[in-house]
């Protein structure tokens, strides 16, 4: 299982900020979400959104440790 | 130091405290960014930041501004979560030598603070709640530091 969290207009498509979800790699995790919820999929989908795993920034579909903390963060606006 | 905080504050009292007991330090620069009412258009903002991440990633461009403007010292502080038009809602100051180096680096933590820290950011107006993105300006003001360094 992976801690998924979710910022920005990404938790207000899903309707919530963290769960528990079970997945080997970031792909796997992203065709549980968007099985389960056709927007969100698209929504984690969409142009600029990056995926930090343990709070690093990762590219590509790399593997997961069991109770690795998995971020879908969009575009980062600044404060 | 790099501090994000939900609860507002001074910051006079932040640049009494960062400006106390230096003996070395020639200048010290500061930026007190404010939220804005637009004419009543936002009534309250709302900055989200990811714990931990945020901080770090600040702390990343932090460094490199002690790096290149020979900082002796820096402090950021960052509010999150619900902030009404008139409070600050972001505190930067530099210490350095010399003016210029604390002017500048001062000026280049807020171009990149403004566009590019993980911040998520909701406008609540009249209208209802809308997610912003950074502006064209905002990156535009970013690119200024880009190619100076290159």
């Amino acid at each position: 299982m992976a801690k998924v969290l979710l910022f920005g207009r990404l938790s207000d498509v899903a309707g919530w900020r963290e769960r528990e979800v079970a997945g080997a790699t970031v792909g796997a995790l992203r065709a549980r979400l968007a099985a389960e919820d056709a927007d969100l999929g698209e929504a984690l989908a969409a142009p600029g959104v990056q995926v930090a795993v343990d709070q690093a920034i990762v590219r590509g579909d790399p593997a997961l440790a069991s109770g690795a903390e998995v971020a879908f963060l969009p575009p980062m606006s600044g404060g | 130091m790099i501090t994000l905080t939900e609860a507002p504050f001074d910051p006079g009292a932040l640049l009494g405290d960062f400006s106390r007991g230096r003996t070395e330090t020639g200048a010290i620069a500061s930026f007190t960014g404010l939220a804005r009412a637009e004419e009543g258009a936002a009534q309250i903002l709302e900055l989200e930041a990811y714990p931990g991440f945020t901080e770090a990633r600040i702390g990343e461009i932090a460094e490199e501004a002690r790096a290149r403007f020979s900082l002796d010292d820096f402090l950021v502080l960052h509010r999150v979560g619900k902030i009404a038009p008139g409070e600050a809602i972001v505190f930067v100051a530099t210490a350095a030598r010399h003016r210029r180096a604390a002017f500048e680096a001062c000026d280049f933590l807020m171009d990149y603070l403004k566009s590019k820290a993980p911040f998520w950011k909701k406008s609540h107006g009249p209208d209802g709640a809308r997610w912003i993105e950074p502006t064209s300006q905002d990156h535009a003001d970013l690119g200024r530091w880009e190619k100076e360094s290159s």
